[in-house]
Formats: structure tokens, sequence, C-alpha cells
């Protein structure tokens, strides 16, 4: 059986399995679309949140990153499993113990104002949407690999697939679903890395193999730091970068995890306070299953893909062109050059591809003295690493189908969840709080329906066009939610002081100041070229747009208290609900409004 | 400790205050170590205990890569076990 049937048999089987669950989940009732009833346990909700919250940015992009970068983007490990430490401390239990069902919903009540409601939609759809473009990207990359079709029309085929489960699951839908996905996605990422870890160290546990020693006797990231300095890149396990902007990016991402809607949503659907508690705790258990074996992935795939390219050492001579195009072991190249996402080109017509750093002093020397004329590898777009890795590794056919189902549950999963946050803020928030209070229940899921609709047609279309690779555009939707939604979370926990007039005007200056500062680095609405600055040389010191949103929480943070101080304290009862929501006792079931 | 639950859930007695700010010293405690082990010996702190190694890097480098994640896992079971007891304590925990 050739690797195409096989990944359609593995995607196909996934995929019947997902809509199959939605569809013997179809939810009936609002309350059920939203929330599944409150009956969910913690465990399973953890499951669920976790393939929720870990998409393409986490499972396709992040290993990638790492892998050519280094130490530099441990900031996406840090950042997005740190947020959760917020998550669980400072937001979780009480917003449960606020029982409603959607984040502008709290927003709206505890700054007793529509106006503060409407803001926080409008943050909920810019975050979420920016989001939802990083996952198309992803899935546009795995459709382009798996079912050899182009980007666009792979974008086409996810997008239709999401909008149907997840308009017709809603939230009980998407819970089981998701925790089918989660299964699927984590047996895809952890089987590949085992068997890599095992070729590389011996050791089984990927976890451990990173820090593990290779065949030679010596640690696999001494050989790794060798190799690719001989070839003239930085050392892996070096910092370069720089420490402000990482430490600002690593707290974008951590702010940010903690104020996505669609993952603070899945708090409101546990039982009770103290499952809240517990709940954020699981979902970092199964993320965490993830995040220790990504760095894993990313420094072996660094090491297989260099010694491909070197199969002699790093100072004898390269890979032959004949070799890469007879030899079964390099057959990965050529199937991802299909894509257009890899390139390589004989520059010097030697018959051999040099893959080195010509951007470096000392290889300019070595290269002019053996006759190079640049870099032969000419693109390896990181989105690729992890779906590309186990053809690397040359792994039996059906780990290859199998990463290809868990990068396309991690994408979509992560999409519906996204669409359903989205839909909730529009017909709950927006049409039933503020255009047609008297909506039916029909209504309230047909308008539901229909924003799904709209911002899926939205985001496939500038995904087509993406502002940086998957994890980068996540981590931009991050920073838009650090900015504005979770400071406002907070104060309105932890102050009684903050009122209406403080919260909208720090949510307004949080989100404003950091949209306006993305564009500027990625274009105006994303559109290419129409940028002022570039993240290589940001507008405000060394920081890029993507570490932005911990500048933009800290204005929204200092708006909101400066402007409460100087107006009207917040009437007594709203300070009563505030004292209500810190103490466990008396949480009933969530109630519509 | 039975009288409490007789007060109405939305008046704030001397108990609950106190609870509150229990709460509030618990998760300052949780949040520097959270800072300490990510910002600090992930990034900023990576110097100094550059002279631990561990398997062919040295130690911020590993809690930059692995370490945070397992002290952030530790720290959410660590809050809820705490807190959740804290309810108990002071009464205040749900029916």
């Amino acid at each position: 059986m050739d690797q195409f049937t096989l990944n359609l048999i593995f995607v196909g089987a996934s995929f019947a399995l997902y809509i199959g669950i939605a569809i013997w989940a179809r939810a009936g009732s609002t309350s059920e679309f939203y929330a599944a009833g409150r009956g969910v346990h913690p465990v399973t909700n953890g499951m669920a949140t976790a393939a929720d919250w870990m998409s393409a940015a986490s499972f396709i992009s992040m290993a990638g990153l790492i892998a050519f970068t280094g130490y530099d983007n441990s900031t996406y490990l840090m950042g997005w499993t740190g947020g959760y430490v917020l998550l669980a401390l400072l937001l979780a239990p009480y917003l449960r113990k606020f029982g409603k069902f959607t984040v502008p919903e709290f927003i709206g009540d505890r700054f007793y104002s529509p106006t503060a409601r409407l803001v926080a939609v409008i943050s909920l759809l810019v975050a979420s949407l920016t989001y939802v473009i990083g996952q198309m990207t992803g899935v546009g990359v795995a459709f382009g690999r798996f079912l050899e079709v182009d980007n666009t029309t792979g974008l086409l085929i996810g997008a239709v697939v999401v909008f149907a489960y997840a308009v017709f699951g809603g939230m009980k839908g998407v819970t089981y679903t998701q925790v089918a996905q989660y299964c699927v996605l984590i047996a895809a990422y952890t089987i590949p890395a085992v068997f890599i870890s095992l070729q590389l160290t011996g050791n089984p546990i990927p976890a451990f193999g990173l820090f593990a020693e290779t065949g030679s006797g010596e640690p696999l990231l001494q050989t790794l730091d060798q190799i690719v300095t001989d070839l003239g890149f930085k050392a892996y396990t070096e910092h370069h970068g720089d420490t402000f902007n990482m430490l600002l990016f690593t707290l974008s991402l951590m702010i940010g995890t903690a104020g996505l809607p669609h993952v603070i949503m899945r708090f409101f659907t546990v039982p009770k306070v103290s499952d809240a508690r517990w709940s954020a705790g699981w979902t970092l258990v199964f993320i965490a299953l993830l995040y220790l074996t990504a760095p894993a992935v990313g420094a072996m795939a660094r090491l297989n893909i260099t010694q491909q390219f070197w199969p002699q050492g790093t100072n004898a001579e390269a890979v032959s062109v004949e070799t890469i195009e007879s030899d079964p072991a390099y057959d990965w190249m050529a199937t991802w050059q299909q894509t257009g996402l890899l390139g390589w080109e004989d520059k010097n017509g030697d018959g051999r591809i040099q893959y080195y750093n010509d951007a470096a002093p000392e290889m300019q020397e070595r290269a002019a003295a053996a006759g190079w004329e640049g870099n032969e590898l000419v693109n390896f777009n990181n989105d690729i690493l992890v779906l590309a890795n186990p053809e690397i590794a040359n792994l039996p056919g059906w780990v290859i189908g199998l990463v290809a189902a868990g990068g396309l549950a991690a994408a979509l999963s992560t999409a519906a969840g996204l669409l359903l946050a989205i839909s909730s803020a529009v017909s709950h928030d927006l049409v039933k709080g503020r255009i047609a209070p008297n909506i039916s229940e029909k209504g309230e899921l047909l308008s539901a329906r229909i924003a799904m609709a709209a911002a899926i047609a939205v985001a496939t279309y500038l995904g087509i066009n993406p502002p940086g690779f998957a994890a980068q555009t996540v981590a931009l939707a991050f920073g838009l939610a650090a900015a504005s939604i979770f400071p406002a979370l907070m104060m309105g926990i932890f102050s009684k002081r903050v009122n209406n007039t403080g919260a909208v005007a720090g949510m307004l200056v949080g989100l404003g100041v950091t949209v306006v500062y993305i564009f500027l680095h990625k274009g105006w609405f994303f559109v290419p070229g129409t940028n002022s600055f570039d993240d290589s040389d940001p507008l405000l010191f060394t920081v890029k747009s993507t570490s932005f949103g911990a500048v933009g929480a800290v204005l929204n943070f200092a708006t909101a208290i400066l402007v409460s101080r100087a107006t009207q304290e917040p009437p007594q009862e709203i300070q009563e609900l505030v004292e209500s929501v810190r103490i466990p006792r008396g949480a009933g079931a969530a109630t519509a409004h | 400790m039975s009288d409490h639950t007789t007060h109405p859930p939305t008046t704030m007695t001397k108990d609950d205050k106190a609870y509150w700010s229990a709460n509030v010293r618990i998760i300052t405690i949780c949040l520097v170590i959270w800072a300490t082990v990510s910002f600090g010996f992930g990034i900023i702190l990576r110097p100094l205990i550059s002279w631990i190694g561990v398997g062919g890097t040295d130690l911020g480098f590993w809690f930059a890569q692995q370490g945070s994640i397992l002290v952030f896992l530790a720290l959410i079971f660590f809050y809820a076990w705490r807190m959740n007891r804290l309810d108990r304590q002071y009464g205040v925990e749900e029916e």
C-alpha cells in the first residue's frame, strides 16, 4: 500500500470518528450548546481542554521553531504552559463561582456596563480570529502534504470539516470529540518521537533522550552544538537573542493563555469551584505530555537533518544530488518539495548540496576554498518539521499516516473551540445581550451558527496569506488576549475599586495599542507590504510585535487603575458581587440570563 | 464553624476576609516560585547556575525546556489541594 493511501486511511478514519461523536452528542438546548450541562468530569474536561488549546501551533509548528533556533525559542515552552498557573490561581475558580456562560458576560456584569461587555466581545473576536488564522496556516501545510493538493485546496477542505462538527455539535459534541482528538494527537506526537529517541540514544522516553548520550558516547546536545557550529550556525543550547524581548515574549504567552476566551470557557463547564482548580492541573498534565516531548523532537530532528546533509561528517563532502534522488532515505525531500515549502538548488554545479550558514564569516572562508556559492538548502519552512520528521527518520508508513491525522486533529480541535467561543460571543453577548434581547432559543442558535460560518470564511481567506509561521500567528493572538481580556478579568476579581469607566478605558487602551503595534509590524489587517516596521528592527527598543502583549497588559492595568481612581467607586451591589465571587460557598449551577 | 454557612453568601464576614487574605498569601508564594523557575532559572539566572551540568548542557537550559513545566504542574496541584483544605477550614466549601 502506498503512503498516499495510508495517509488517506488514517486521516479519513480519524475524521469519521470525530464527526460520528459530534452527531451522537448533538446539542439540543442553548445551555447544552455552550456548556454541556456542566456534567463534565475534571479529568475529561482537562483532556478536552488540552486538545482544544494545543493547536497547530503546538503540534505542527513549535518543535520546528525550537529546532532551528534552539534555546531562545524555549519561550514557547515556558510561555504556553506557565499561563495555566495564572489561570488556575487567578481566574478559573472565581469565574466558575460567578456561574455564567461567557467571558464578556462576566465583564459586563462585574463592570455593570453593556459597553464593557461590548468591548470584551470585540477583544475576544479580534484575538480568536487571529488565532484561527494560525490554525488555518497549519491546516494548509498538513493537507498540502498529505492529500498532495495545493495549500488553498487544503485550507478549503479543512474549513468545511471544522464547520461541520462545530456547527452541528456545540460544546458537548466538541468536548467528547476533543477527548478523541487528544488521544489521536498525543499518540501521533509521541510515537514517532519514541522511535527517533530509541534510534539516537536508546532511551524510549524522548524527554530523557534529549539529555542522554548518542551511540558515540557523547551527549546528544553536545553533538548537536558541535555540528551546527561547524556549519556556521549558532550553538543550539546557547542564548543569542535579546534577553529583554525573550522575557516579554514569555510573559505575553503566559498572560495570553490565561486570557483566551475559548480556554476560560472550559472552566465554566466543570461542576464545582474545587473542580475548576483541579481541572486546570489536569489540563496541564495532558499538555505537558506533549510539551516535554517537543524540545526532544526539535533537537533530534535538527540533528537528523544536519547529518543527512553531511552523511560523512561536517568536515567531509556534502550529500550528493544523486543520493538525494536515488536513496529512499531522501524520499521526503522530493515529496515536500511538491508543497513548495522545501527547496534545494545545486548553485555551484558540483553535484552536491551544501547546507551551511552562508552569512557566517568563518564559513565564507571555507566556502571560498571549497568553491561553494552559498547555502544550497534554499528553503526549509519551519512548519514542515514535525510532519516531515517521521519521514526524515525513515519510520514506517503507518507512523507517517498517524502524524498526518494528529496534526489535523490539533488544528481542527482548536479551530472548533475558537469558533464556538466566537459564535457564543456573537449570539449570546452581541445578539441576545444587546441587539435583540427577546430572541428565541432557536434564533440564538441560528445566529451562533451564522457567526461560525462567517468567522471561518474570514479566517480561511486570511489563512492563505498568513502573517507568519503558524506558531507566530498564534503568538500574536495570545498577545491580543493578554492585552485586553486577562487584565479586565483579574482586576474584576482582585480589585473592588476598579469601576466601569476604568475597565472600559483599560481594555480599549490595551487592545488598541497592541493592535496598532502588531499592524505596524505585520501589515494593516495582515495585508503583506503595508507594514512600516519590521520585527528584526522594531519600533520600541527590541520589543517584537509578538512580545508586545505584555506591554499592552501593563498599559491596560495602569489605565484602568488610574481612571478608576479619578472616577466614582463601584456601587455597593457590585462590591458584594466581587466578595461573593471570592468565596466558593453557594456556587450553584450556572444560569443563562 | 457551622455558623458561617448561615450567613447569606453575599456578605463578607470577618472570617471570609481572613480566608481571602490567606488565599492571596498562598497565590503570592506560588507566583514567586512560578517566576523564579521560568524567568529566573530559565532565562535571567541561567548564567549563575550554569556550573550545574545536565546531559551535555546546563541546568538553566533544562529549566527553560522542561524544568519549569514540571514546577508549574506541581504548583497548580499544590494550590488546588491547599485551597480545598482552606475552604473546609473556613467552612466556605460548596455543599
